[in-house]
């Protein structure tokens, strides 16, 4: 009676083969770049933050900003690349939310998809918005005076650090895209952990410079060992120790955050 | 003829409001299911308990053989569900929302392919299935929304109010549309405000009220709990419709219903034309002039008045 198209299913709860949900995932990821292709506007807002922030650092702060041994801008452009990813991050977190009001989660929730497929699939395409503005930064970098003082292997190798940073960050932000449920609510949410990351840090002035109780903190964060990590690959210098710290500050936000984010979105079906 | 859907006992609440205080019901197949029942009733609830979007905190529901917390997974793969709200991506094409919603249940890609533009044409949205959904009228999302869930061809079918804010060509569509599929097999679980929805459609009716089910059997065996027949009288001036309930209840048999914006006073009757004249005779005596005076079946809106007190929405919904 049934069409032949209809996939009839038995057996419990089992899961899906890796290769179904690789299909999903793929499916999520395409809807949401066919999505951030017909939003350009929102690209355009995404690039214009770090670019602001970079003009700010370059030519307003970065006077007054005494660096031992190197010029500022090699100093701060690395750190500008990070901001640019994690901006993208927060993408995430506003567009999740934005899909739960909307009730398309809904339509997700209802189908045989993966569940990972949903975050997944978000993660990824933001990935790709944060590649291409990623990209715009290298370039006004560059316009600004900025310069890579090191191997392209080394470079690339930089640039694959920031981007496993961004992309481990984007599960924190899904996660306060799920957990507030409001796009708005999100976008503020998601201001504390990127103020905090940012400037309790390396990036854009020596720790030397901060309070002696900051330090350690501001030494040792995600974001001050991969930006200390990029620039020595950037611009050369020993970088193995704070590769490797940036490197486990990833892996171990990911995991974390993955799992986490995973029981929130489910635990939606409370 | 075996049941689809099987609900006992199911309870679920959010924080202090009970939305569903042990339901039960059952769906057989190829039929229509339409539950019945006033704003906060608990039939969204209990269809998103049917769809796995929410777990029950007590009770049971199976759904084509699949038990809706423990074989979620595999529930998934037999349903379609079109939501209360319309759940379609604005910054899509039509025709890119059904086929990825086509994907999503893992049909091959010239099935969904194929079946999206069938879809596309079977909902008079062929011409517009190109453009973003952003640019869709609210008529046309709903019927999006509908063809979205029927991609996979499901083995039962829920449809949270499919009608509401469909122009009533649309709407006639839909429902020979729906008329099709339970021929072919489809087991459908519908809601619907409209009772004409669901007279037309239902094979059974279950009322809901509060949580519970106030009544469920088919449109004849509903109309028989009111009782035979609804006396019902139009008062011609506003100010007397006090009396004329009074003057109703003493002639006694039933609940009188007084509807102020129709200036109409309503009695569940088993009386035929006799109760009609001596009607007649009081309200003559009484000097109350009437507009309307007559003894009619009862409508499915009667049962609903009579089963849970409360009108339902227009009798016939607006054009959108
Ligand atoms: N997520 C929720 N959180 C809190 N209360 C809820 C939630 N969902 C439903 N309710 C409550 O549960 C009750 C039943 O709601 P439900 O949406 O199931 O009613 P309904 O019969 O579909 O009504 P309508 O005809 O207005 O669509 C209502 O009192 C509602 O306020
Ligand atoms: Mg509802």
């Amino acid at each position: 009676m049934r069409a032949p198209a209809t996939t009839r299913r038995s057996g419990g709860a089992r899961r899906l083969s890796p290769a179904l949900a690789a299909t999903d995932t793929a499916g999520v990821a395409k809807r949401n770049l066919l999505r951030i292709g017909r939003t350009p506007q929102m690209l355009v807002i995404s690039v214009f933050q770090p670019a602001m922030l970079l003009v700010l650092f370059r030519y307003v702060l970065g006077g007054a900003i005494r660096i031992p041994g190197g010029s500022y801008v090699d100093y701060v452009v690395p750190a500008v690349f990070i901001e640019a990813v994690l901006i993208g991050g927060m993408t995430t977190s506003i567009g999740l939310a934005q899909d739960l009001k909307s009730g398309i989660v809904d339509r997700f929730r209802s189908l045989p998809m993966a569940r990972s497929a949903v975050l997944a699939g978000r993660t990824i395409a933001d990935l790709a918005r944060s590649v291409v503005s990623l990209t715009i930064m290298v370039v006004l970098g560059l316009a600004v005076g900025f310069r890579f003082h090191n191997g392209l292997a080394p470079i690339l190798a930089g640039m694959g650090l920031v981007v496993f940073f961004g992309y481990a960050f984007s599960w924190m932000y899904a996660t306060i895209g799920l957990a507030t449920r409001d796009p708005e609510t999100a976008q503020v949410a998601g201001i504390l952990p990127f103020f905090v990351l940012m400037f309790a840090s390396s990036a854009v002035v020596p720790v030397v410079t901060m309070p002696g109780w900051l330090q350690p903190f501001a030494r040792n964060q995600p974001l001050s060992v991969t930006v200390a990590a990029t620039r020595a690959l950037m611009e050369g210098g020993p970088a193995a120790h704070d590769v490797w710290l940036s490197l486990a500050w990833s892996t171990a936000i990911l995991v974390v955050f993955f799992a986490v984010a995973l029981r929130v979105y489910q635990a939606g079906t409370a | 003829m075996s049941p689809m859907i099987e609900v006992e006992a199911l309870e679920k609440r959010f924080g202090a409001t009970r939305a569903l205080r042990g339901v039960d019901l059952v769906g057989e197949e190829a039929r229509v299911l339409a539950l019945l029942g006033p704003n906060g009733a608990g039939k969204t609830t209990l269809v998103r308990i049917l769809t796995t979007l929410l777990r029950p905190d007590a009770g049971r529901a199976r759904v084509a053989g699949h038990d809706v917390v423990a074989d979620a997974a595999a529930l998934r793969s037999a349903i379609g569900l079109a939501g209360q709200y319309a759940a379609v991506d604005e910054l899509l094409t039509g025709r890119e929302n059904l086929e990825l919603v086509g994907l999503w249940y893992h049909l091959p890609r010239a099935v969904y392919r194929r079946r999206a533009q069938e879809l596309l044409e079977r909902f008079s949205l062929a011409e517009t299935g190109d453009r973003l959904v952003r640019g869709y009228s609210g008529g046309m999302r709903r019927r999006l929304d509908v063809a979205a869930s029927l991609v996979a061809q499901p083995e039962v079918l829920f449809l949270d109010e499919p009608t509401t804010g469909l122009d009533p060509r649309t709407r006639n569509d839909l429902w020979a549309f729906i008329e099709e599929l339970v021929a072919a097999g489809t087991t459908v679980l519908l809601t619907t405000q409209y009772m004409e929805e669901a007279e037309r459609l239902a094979h059974r009716i279950v009322v809901m009220n509060a949580g519970t089910v106030a009544a469920s059997g088919t449109v004849e065996e509903l109309k028989e709990q009111v009782g035979g027949a609804v006396l019902s009288a139009r008062v011609r001036d506003r100010s007397d419709l006090g009396r004329a309930a009074a003057l109703m209840a003493e002639i006694g048999g039933g609940a009188v219903h007084t509807d102020a914006d129709q200036q109409q006073v309503d009695l569940p009757t088993k009386g035929g034309t006799p109760v009609l004249i001596a009607a007649g005779r009081r309200f003559e005596e009484a000097g109350i002039g009437l507009d309307d005076l007559g003894i009619r079946r009862p409508s499915l809106d009667d049962v609903f008045l009579h089963l849970t007190g409360e009108r339902v929405a227009p009798a016939s919904p607006e054009v959108a």
